[in-house]
């Protein structure tokens, strides 16, 4: 008898403990690897054969399809530069210049990865068709309500993530954060209150 | 008292084994990775151009809107398969993603370095049985090794200004991906 609740003890507790910390570790953030530069996170592995597990089951769970190396590199921010959480309801403003890139984008979604719907159909912009400051640099408004320069509208909803991919890039797995590779900065301009 | 914090230590062992078994078998268990999400929507061995993604309806999560993204899913229990994406004038790409989702090779217009990107893709088993002299003759083509019979390769095209969208479209259009 005592065996047989020392089995069922042993064995739920397997179980719960064993799926519950791999359920944790891949819905967050995956652990390894990260490159962070300021607010901006990137999993430059995550685009090669040497993806680690925890990634590996976190975009197989998500169903997304990552950079490949040859082809770019996929920062992500969640929170502005103060480590608050980004809010569509505020305004928000990305200003700075990327690491050097023949192409770049940077893009709107949803806690989801879906793109987040709005009046005028503005879920980014490319490195061409953006308005620059006279020495290069750039400043994005992003908040619900439209702005003169680059507006990215954040919709309705309150949690959204920001996206920057670099297209030919040498920003990856080699990449150290360090004062060569600068990202844009996050600030919070204002909240309705 | 000491049997049952034994019970316990196990229980606690044990679940970090089934903790590194789930991380390490999810990716070829999951039944929503990007391959079967995919699977609904293309054919096997052919390029399927994919709706531009709009808020709500994107087969995959962290579509870049900016790009005309075609895919090919592929099987290679037929044979080796050959790749040709005829390259926008921005930037274009192609990535290979195994069954599992691993971004096992991409290549940009400029490393492929012509007008045209030709690739040919083969598991490992079959680029061993190439005849040496073919392989020789055809120095100048790339061979890409799939480490899964199955997976899917992307065409992505960038339209750098919204207006370029259609005629990167169409470009892409022209992308065949077929048996050799």
């Amino acid at each position: 008898m005592r065996l047989l609740l020392g089995t069922l003890i042993t064995f739920t507790l397997a179980a719960a403990i064993g799926l519950g910390s791999a359920w944790y570790a891949i819905s967050g953030a995956p652990p390894f690897g990260m490159l962070t530069l300021g607010s901006w996170v990137a999993w430059p592995r995550n685009g090669t054969q040497n993806i680690d597990p925890y990634a590996h089951a976190a975009i197989a769970r998500s169903g997304e399809l990552p950079t490949g190396s040859g082809d770019g590199v996929t920062f992500f921010a969640r929170s502005d530069d103060t480590g608050a959480p980004l809010d569509g309801r505020c305004e928000t403003v990305i200003s700075g210049v990327t690491p050097g890139a023949r192409y770049w984008t940077i893009t709107l979604y949803d806690a989801n990865g879906q793109l987040v719907a709005n009046s005028v159909n503005r879920y980014g912009f490319t490195s061409q068709e953006i308005v620059r400051n006279a020495d290069g640099s750039f400043d994005i408004v992003v908040g619900p309500r439209p702005r003169p320069g680059n507006w990215l509208p954040s919709g309705a909803g309150s949690r959204y993530l920001l996206l920057i991919r670099l297209y030919d890039t040498p920003v990856g797995i080699t990449t150290r954060s360090s004062r060569e590779t600068p990202m844009p900065s996050i600030t919070r301009r204002g909240c309705p209150t | 008292m000491i049997r049952w914090l034994l019970w316990i230590l196990a229980g606690i062992l044990l679940g970090g084994i089934v903790h590194l078994a789930a991380v390490l078998l999810l990716p070829s268990l999951a039944s929503r990775n990007a391959y079967s999400r995919l699977a609904g929507l293309t054919p096997v061995n052919a390029v399927t151009p994919l709706a531009a993604p709009a808020p709500g309806s994107d087969p995959l999560p962290y579509m870049d809107p900016a790009f005309a993204t075609s895919v090919c899913r592929y099987d290679l229990s037929d044979g080796p398969l050959k790749l040709s994406v005829p390259v926008t004038q921005a930037y274009t790409s192609v990535s290979f993603y195994s069954r599992a989702g691993v971004a096992y090779y991409a290549i940009n217009d400029r490393a492929a370095g012509r007008s045209v990107i030709e690739l040919d893709l083969m598991t490992s088993e079959q680029h061993a049985d190439l005849p040496e002299n073919e392989d020789e003759t055809a120095a100048d083509r790339l061979i890409v090794e799939s480490p899964t019979p199955t997976g899917v390769i992307v065409l992505r095209a960038l339209a750098p200004e919204p207006g370029l969208m259609p005629a990167v479209r169409d470009v892409l259009a022209r992308a065949r991906c077929a048996k050799s």
